[in-house]
């Protein structure tokens, strides 16, 4: 009755646009717009020869060579790579496996959709070459199910790879196996969390499973399992060619490379640009972004995704990368840069951001379940004129006792954010007092109470 | 279905969106049969239903009309993408049209924030959007309905 890839509702979807710059440093996106989809092409443009000469090595140089790379996990937590892959122990009863992570939902994150779109053996080698590390002879290439497009992509991808001898049974006449599954997903933001998505792809709701353990010891059925994001995963065969300390370099000490940025919100040149790790906010904005048009000013910046907390125009002369955003009180996040100009209104931005994260939160912990509530609630009511001066002070003290006190880091990514909000624009906070209309609504929109909810 | 999950249940969450695109909306009848072919209760395949955004077990419109309004949306006009679908459409947020054709949803981030304001009419996506490129999709979808 129903067949894997009968169902194709695509009328026509538009290819997302690319754009470039000439700071851009293509290590993920050189074979972008060159049609590396197709396989044959990919191989032209030195396609699967980072996984031959994986085969070639021992796991532990493998595991050693990102390592050095210096590659961390460019979902938004910036765990290093190698060092993820070098918990997974060597012997194991249960089967081990690869997960990929492509459940891209982080608002203002873009990026693994061009991945997908141009590039997805890269997705494949990467899985494959993540199994030879770890000791997994099957990966999972998990894609949210609004991209339906890039998972036929993938489903062909995979197809071909399988025809030429590249998957199944003695891959590359290694003697080896290595399979490939393609696993879709539903619509549900948690389900990109590591443990949520092995709870989704194991047929469940996608709640978080307590850590530790940790997935690479206990994953998928039990079984030692490495969740990687996609990004991170295409990144490893250009390490394997280029060489660990070639991928270092490009970036500052411990966060090498290059990484995906999505720029987007109130710029001239919003889209994916690939720059070095350490790239100024600063120049990202003014001059790859191209700056904030129709003449106004910076207001605020979330730098790495919603769940990141906001900077000022202060605040932009910073480097993107790791190390030095968290220094600076945020996170590099998922890349997802969005820009705010000064008709931006914070307290409407941090409602929005709070309906999502209550939206979607799973439900399962009382304090992002409830907390993430409260703070819609007091928002919605806050930003229509019904806030109370002792409402800022709350939200601040309860985003507060949010943070660690969850399963999964969604709690602290609805109340960080919150914090930020709060604490850096507390006068436009207290601007919507006393029953004052919002100073930004435009004259004849009407404002929208109906909470987003099932 | 292709067995390559050590257990039925984890072709669940495909499965269930395959399912719904053949039929439209996941009936008794489907749940009940993918149940059957999972081993798993109807209750189990409900529960997983409800967590799932995409899923749906009342009917809705051919075209699914999902415009985001999630931050990079939000600063570039989403939401009047939104009040403008509604008020075409005349029907408010998961509300279908009496002549059955759309249904319009107020979505999450749908990946597209670079191109924003955005919308996906069921599985295509449609970006850069302004309210006339709106009304030019809309009437395109109504166009291949009625054709």
């Amino acid at each position: 009755m129903f067949s894997n890839y009968s169902i194709t509702k695509l009328q026509n979807y538009s290819m997302a646009s690319l754009v470039s710059h000439p700071d851009e440093v293509k290590v993920v996106t050189r074979r972008f717009g060159l049609g590396a989809t197709n396989i044959d092409r990919y191989l032209e443009l030195d396609g699967y020869k980072a996984v031959q000469k994986a085969l070639a090595m021992d796991a532990d140089a493998i595991i050693n060579e990102v390592k050095n790379s210096g590659l961390r996990g460019r979902g938004g937590a910036g765990f290093s790579t190698g060092m993820k892959w070098s918990f997974v122990p060597k012997q194991s009863a249960k089967p081990k496996y690869v997960l990929c992570n492509g459940d891209e939902s982080e608002p203002g994150t873009c990026k693994d959709r061009l991945i997908f779109e141009h590039d997805p053996h890269a997705v494949i080698e990467g899985v494959m070459i993540g199994g030879l590390a770890v000791g997994a002879r099957s990966g999972y290439i998990y894609i949210r199910g609004e991209y339906r497009y890039l998972s036929i992509i993938m489903q062909k991808a995979i197809r071909d790879a399988y025809a030429k001898g590249f998957l199944g049974k003695n891959i590359f006449g290694s003697g080896r196996d290595f399979d490939i599954y393609w696993h879709g997903g539903a619509g549900a933001y948690e389900v990109g969390e590591e443990s949520a998505l092995m709870e989704s792809l194991e047929g469940k709701r996608g709640i978080p499973r307590i850590r530790p353990p940790f997935p690479a010891v206990v994953g998928l059925w039990g079984g030692p399992t490495v969740i990687n994001n996609a990004e991170t995963l295409a990144s490893v065969p250009h390490i394997m060619l280029g060489g660990a300390e070639w991928y270092a370099k490009i970036g500052p000490p411990k966060n090498g490379g290059t990484r995906l940025f999505c720029l987007s919100g109130n710029v001239a040149k919003p889209g994916v640009y690939e720059l070095p790790m350490g790239y100024s906010l600063k120049k990202m904005i003014y001059e790859v972004g191209g700056g904030i048009p129709n003449g106004r000013s910076l207001k605020a910046v979330v730098p790495g995704g919603s769940s990141t907390p906001c900077l000022t125009a202060d605040e932009i002369d910073i480097n993107m990368d790791f190390d030095s955003v968290a220094k600076a009180g945020s996170m590099l996040g998922s890349g997802g840069v969005v820009v705010l100009d000064d008709q931006q209104c914070i307290v409407k931005f941090a409602l929005r951001t709070m309906k999502f994260y209550q939206h979607e939160s799973c439900g399962w912990c009382i304090p992002c379940r409830e907390g993430t509530d409260w703070l819609k609630k007091t928002l919605i009511r806050f930003h229509s004129g019904g806030g109370v001066r002792k409402d800022i002070d709350n939200m601040q003290y309860l985003s507060e006792n949010m943070l660690g006190r969850t399963f999964c880091p969604l709690g602290d990514a609805a109340a960080m954010p919150t914090i930020a909000f709060v604490k850096k624009f507390r006068k436009e906070f207290e601007d919507h007092l006393d029953g004052r209309p919002c100073p930004y609504e435009k004259a004849g929109v009407v404002e929208e109470m109906e909470a987003l909810s099932h | 279905m292709v067995p390559h999950y050590p257990t039925k249940r984890s072709a669940l969450v495909p499965t269930l969106l395959y399912a719904q695109d053949e039929v439209g909306f996941l009936s008794d009848e489907v749940i009940a049969e993918l149940a059957r072919r999972l081993d798993l209760t109807e209750l189990e395949v409900r529960n997983v239903i409800s967590y799932y955004s995409m899923l749906t077990t009342k009917p809705r419109g051919k075209f699914n009309v999902q415009v985001c309004t999630n931050i990079s949306c939000l600063v570039r006009g989403g939401e009047e993408i939104l009040q403008h679908c509604a008020k075409k459409l005349g029907v408010g947020h998961k509300g279908t049209t009496p002549d059955g054709l759309f249904t319009l949803e107020e979505v999450e981030c749908i990946g597209a924030c670079s191109w924003a304001p955005a919308a996906q009419v069921n599985y295509d996506f449609h970006e850069n959007l302004t309210t006339e490129k709106m009304d030019r999709v809309l009437d395109d979808c109504r166009t291949k309905a009625t054709r």
